[in-house]
């Protein structure tokens, strides 16, 4: 019995990598869209930089979805 | 249909039962952290998780060429050992669900396996580097790798939006829960209704019904895939507060931490031929963002049954597999009917245990104990 300390590292890095690249830039999302509602309160500005900001990392976001379903459905590959 | 005897439709109804408690008992691996946090209504939760399931099993076409994945020589493997394996398997499930405990539904299957095939056919019949290979490992390491993810990624999520305002914060990160809840879903939809539907494709090929690598008749997907869908859909409730609330007090950023870890776990590892266990991944996301939110409790006494309850897994059900198997391979299908029967009344008991306090989708956020006020609950426990 030996353990294959290499995929199991690889699990590891691409694990904690996704995971972490995923919920910040999801949090960065969120962060541009609490600004605009923050702002809109303020001044009634749409905020353009924040919506932007939200849009892209929501985008990458969907993206990395979008990938996990193409992993998930055996008929994509 | 004349090659399906009386015990193949035995197996194939055990079969179905088995993926029914294994639905209700990982409805709470993704939906758990959804329904603490209220990015979804409870019932909505389930409906949504029991769809996917459905969804999933019609879409995974590489149904398990193995019963076993290894685990034990299939060439000795008889329908008889199968049912008795699946009896260890569901009572199991069935005893950790009326404690609350997130165990693995494929470590029960497992375990049921290795037991009545030990009994069935000596120990030689199991291949035990492979079960050391093929669940120790991965059991130790996966809720590992979940837990220290979701605890680096709940950190950061709390750090990037400490500033901003909390109800537009609480509202986003719910939206991003619905998603990656789905996503395990369908994941799980795909790995384990397949596993019961290798389970009857070889059994009917085992008797001569199908012949050598038919894949399975679009019956046997059917009513996995309704089997698994629906115990999903009826909710194992117990558990998904355990998971939601008993472990720790879920905050929405922590759900969706918590859930992308799982789901990244879980597809990694399936890309790269780990088995794990959908559940001991899940249960080690949700610790590890319990313990990255800082001073959020993480409540050990329950996280330390659950793994109690994880070690106990395989030996126990092991241990009912391989009772049941004696008494069908030195009863015939006399013996058979006598454990279907027993186990169907420990079935039946277990359910009406819990009916003394039920826990269902109006009361699963009310605290975060499972509790059986019974006499019963002091030998369950034991047991445990």
């Amino acid at each position: 019995m030996s353990v294959d300390w290499n995929s199991l590292g690889e699990v590891f890095a691409v694990s904690v990598g996704v995971t972490v690249g995923v919920v910040v830039v999801f949090a960065l999302g969120i962060l541009g869209l609490a600004r605009v509602e923050a702002a809109r309160e303020v001044d009634g500005g749409t905020h353009a930089l924040g919506l932007t900001q939200a849009g892209l990392c929501f985008l990458a976001c969907a993206a990395v979805v979008a990938y996990g379903i193409y992993l998930i459905v055996p008929q994509f590959h | 249909m004349d090659h399906i005897t009386f015990l193949v439709a035995v197996v194939i109804v055990t079969a179905l039962a088995f993926d029914f408690t294994n639905g209700f008992h990982d409805t709470a691996n993704a939906m758990a952290t959804s329904i603490a946090t209220g990015a979804l209504k409870p019932k909505t939760a389930v409906l949504i998780s029991g769809a996917l399931n459905l969804v999933g099993a019609f879409l995974s076409t590489e149904v398990a060429k193995t019963i076993s994945g290894g685990i034990v020589d299939d060439t000795l493997v008889t329908p008889g050992m199968i049912f008795a394996g699946l009896v260890g398997a569901i009572l199991w499930n069935l005893l950790t669900w009326l404690l609350g405990l997130p165990s693995s539904s494929s470590h029960a299957l497992f375990g049921g396996l290795i037991g009545a095939v030990w009994v069935g056919a000596g120990s030689n019949g199991v291949h035990f580097d492979k079960v050391v290979e093929k669940i120790l490992i991965p059991a130790v390491a996966s809720p590992l790798v979940a837990g220290i993810a979701a605890l680096l990624a709940t950190y950061l999520a709390y750090k990037i939006t400490a500033r901003a305002r909390k109800d537009s914060v609480t509202k986003g990160f719910r939206l991003g829960q619905i998603a990656s809840a789905s996503l395990v879903s369908l994941a799980h939809g795909t790995n384990d209704a397949q596993k019961t539907m290798g389970v009857i494709t070889l059994t009917l090929i085992s008797v001569g019904a199908l012949g050598h690598d038919a894949g399975p008749p679009v019956w046997v997907i059917t009513a996995a895939g309704l089997a698994i869908g629906l115990g999903t859909y009826i909710g194992g409730w117990r558990i998904i507060r355990t998971m939601g609330k008993g472990l720790t007090d879920i905050q929405s950023p922590q759900g969706f931490a918590a859930e992308a870890a799982s789901t990244t776990v879980i597809l990694t590892s399936a890309h790269l031929g780990f088995a794990l266990s959908t559940t001991q991944v899940c249960s080690g996301g949700i610790l590890g963002a319990g313990l990255g939110r800082r001073l959020a409790e993480v409540r050990w006494g329950t996280a330390g049954r659950m793994v109690i309850a994880w070690l106990v897994t395989l030996p126990a059900a092991a241990a009912v597999g391989g009772l049941s198997a004696t008494v069908v391979k030195h009863g015939g299908n006399l013996g058979t009917a006598l454990i279907a029967l027993i186990a169907a009344a420990v079935a039946l008991f277990i359910v009406i245990a819990s009916r003394r306090n039920p826990v269902h989708a109006d009361n699963v956020n009310e605290t975060h104990e499972v509790t059986i006020r019974s006499e019963a609950s002091s030998d369950v426990r034991t047991a445990a």
